[in-house]
């Protein structure tokens, strides 16, 4: 823009390269890993460039899971925990959030903003501070090793609420009016005029919160004690244990490549709408 | 400002507030009411007879040097990863906010790795850094530097840092690079043409005018640090070796899970609370100054 072009240009290149690189590195590194065997790794003698046993490796990981060391559900069953997951807690969060944003802009009721700030403040309630008590009631409720457990803690969410009530209140009162006018109930009005509306702001939370829930860590640590209920992100901890160099490497970083592909593919296939949640769901 | 036009409704509004409201008393002020409740009484090893001991839990946890010792690892962890994330993150959101070609496959290719999950990251970095079988691993130890991050603390440390603040980049960088694109380029150009030069530019105007994306980031990168890494160090290092990468959180799940100590853990947990509450008011706080002051 205002230097002269020629002299730095490369400058933006160089570093921007470097920083990819750097982002890089360390998923080829797992990808070059999961081609070899695990012998060649464990004697430290991974080369830089693929080996050839990338479908073995990667068909023993999707069907079986376990190798000679080490030992886990297939990673189809763990994938599908993940997916399951991350769904349901995407889904959740978005349909509760929006029906009690559309509650509390579109109505006036005793108690609106009571409701409103005992949202409000689980905000500053993460999962991570309230890990013992919060286990303790899921395990009063039988739902360990469940997917209820797994999930319903993790719905209700400030953050989305907040999101919509914010887009909510630009919604100009004309529109409302009119509806009114036209004999469109509250329901009406809801699922004909104001989710067509949201529609971006759906996708874009979709993608934030589905990233979220696919990468969640202590929770399901704490919620599943049957290895067929790990997630992927639990399983390939499990995997590595106490990080031997004589363990299947291979088949873990094949299950770690596995465990990348689907939310870092979600980011890059939907990076509008990424962006614009991300941005949005921060403010 | 409510709206004008609402609708009608006795019952209607509370049926849609209904999941949302008992999702949240369930999970969560039930059990951060448990959480307040258990941190007053010490309970006997076998978890059948509880004392109410009022702050003793708090006394305790305050006063004991490994405590102490965690929340000054947790100082320096956080830091760490808060500095070394958002300065780098910075430094490439300058470089693509340049109108160079090709700017917007570079912001592809560096908003991945927020996609990748913490442990995930941990699991990537230890296949890298291991010592025997990592391939960086084994040529810091060929240089003749003793790297064992299962022996050495700080060195454990380090890679925990290093695989925190990679995934946390992507994030801090849209965001910079979002506060830039925001930035009036006559601003800039005025101040070229009064001659400063690049970095006089940068620190006298850009900088500046970035500060409230740069304060926002300064504290959800803390809250990432203390909270989100828990995935991160249980992967790597399980706290170790020694305590030497246990942090407060980390802390939290081995007193409560592992060691099975409810009065101390939840301590614990209620002082992390009031931590988090600190850093969202003053977050808060100051969002509404930047509304009333544009």
């Amino acid at each position: 823009m205002i230097e002269s072009r020629s002299r730095t240009a490369w400058l933006p290149h160089l570093v921007l390269a470097l920083g990819v690189a750097v982002f890089v590195f360390p998923i080829y590194m797992a990808l070059i890993g999961s081609t070899h065997d695990a012998g060649i790794i464990g004697r430290g003698n991974l080369p830089l460039t693929p080996g050839g046993l990338a479908t073995e490796n990667y068909a023993q990981a999707w069907s079986q899971g376990s190798g000679i060391r080490v030992k886990a559900p297939p990673v189809s069953r763990m994938l599908l925990n993940s997916l399951v997951m991350a769904v349901i807690v995407a889904v959740g969060k978005i349909a509760v959030s929006v029906l009690s944003a559309y509650a509390v802009v579109f109505f006036h009721f005793p108690g609106r903003m009571f409701f409103f700030w005992m949202i409000f403040v689980t905000l500053m309630l993460p999962v991570e501070v309230r890990i013992i008590p919060t286990f303790k009631v899921v395990s009063d409720l039988g739902l360990i090793n469940t997917y209820g457990g797994l999930t319903v803690p993790l719905i209700a969410s400030a953050t989305a609420t907040l999101l919509f009530r914010q887009f909510f209140m630009t919604i100009p009162d004309n529109l409302v009016e009119a509806a009114k006018i036209d004999g469109a109930g509250p329901l009406r009005f809801f699922k004909d005029i104001l989710l067509p509306l949201s529609r971006t702001n759906l996708a874009a939370l979709f993608v934030i919160l589905f990233i979220y829930g696919w990468n969640q860590y202590l929770w399901p640590l704490l919620i599943t004690t049957s290895r067929s209920m790990d997630t992927i992100v639990i399983g390939i901890t499990k995997m590595i244990g106490t990080g031997d160099a004589q363990t299947d490497w291979n088949l873990i970083m094949a299950t770690a490549v596995l465990a990348m592909l689907p939310p870092v593919a979600v980011v890059v296939l939907m990076q509008r709408w990424f962006v614009k949640g991300l941005v949005e769901s921060e403010k | 400002m409510p709206r004008r036009v609402i609708f009608d409704g006795k019952l209607l509004p509370y049926l849609l507030l209904a999941p949302q409201v008992a999702i949240t008393l369930v999970f969560f002020f039930w059990p951060a009411g448990q959480a307040v409740y258990y941190s007053f009484f010490l309970q006997d090893a076998f978890g059948l007879r509880q004392t109410f001991v009022w702050f003793e839990n708090y006394k305790i946890v305050l006063t004991d040097p490994l405590y102490l010792a965690s929340a000054w690892r947790t100082v320096i962890f956080s830091t760490a990863v808060t500095g070394l994330s958002m300065a780098s993150a910075l430094l490439l959101a300058v470089m693509a906010d340049r109108q160079i070609r090709g700017a917007a496959v570079y912001k592809t290719l560096l908003m991945w790795p927020y996609a990748v999950a913490p442990a995930v990251a941990a699991v990537l970095w230890l296949f890298v850094l291991h010592p025997t079988i990592g391939i960086l691993g084994r040529s810091l130890r060929d240089l003749g530097f003793a790297w064992d991050y299962k022996l050495n603390g700080a060195q454990a440390m380090s890679l925990v840092i290093v695989a925190a603040s990679w995934k946390q980049v992507s994030y801090n960088f849209l965001f910079f690079l979002a506060g830039l694109q925001a930035i009036q380029k006559p601003v800039i150009e005025a101040a070229a043409i009064d001659g400063a030069g690049p970095m006089r530019r940068f620190w006298s105007i850009i900088f500046p005018l970035l500060s409230p994306t740069t304060f926002f980031l300064l504290v959800v990168n803390l809250v990432y640090a203390f909270f989100d890494t828990f995935g991160t160090i249980h992967a790597l290092t399980a706290g170790g070796p020694g305590k030497s990468t246990e942090t407060l959180i980390y802390k939290v799940y081995v007193d409560g899970v592992v060691n099975l100590d409810l009065g101390g853990s939840s301590a614990q947990s209620v002082i992390l609370l009031v931590v988090v509450m600190t850093l969202t008011a003053v977050q808060f706080r100051y969002i509404e100054r930047r509304v009333h002051y544009g």
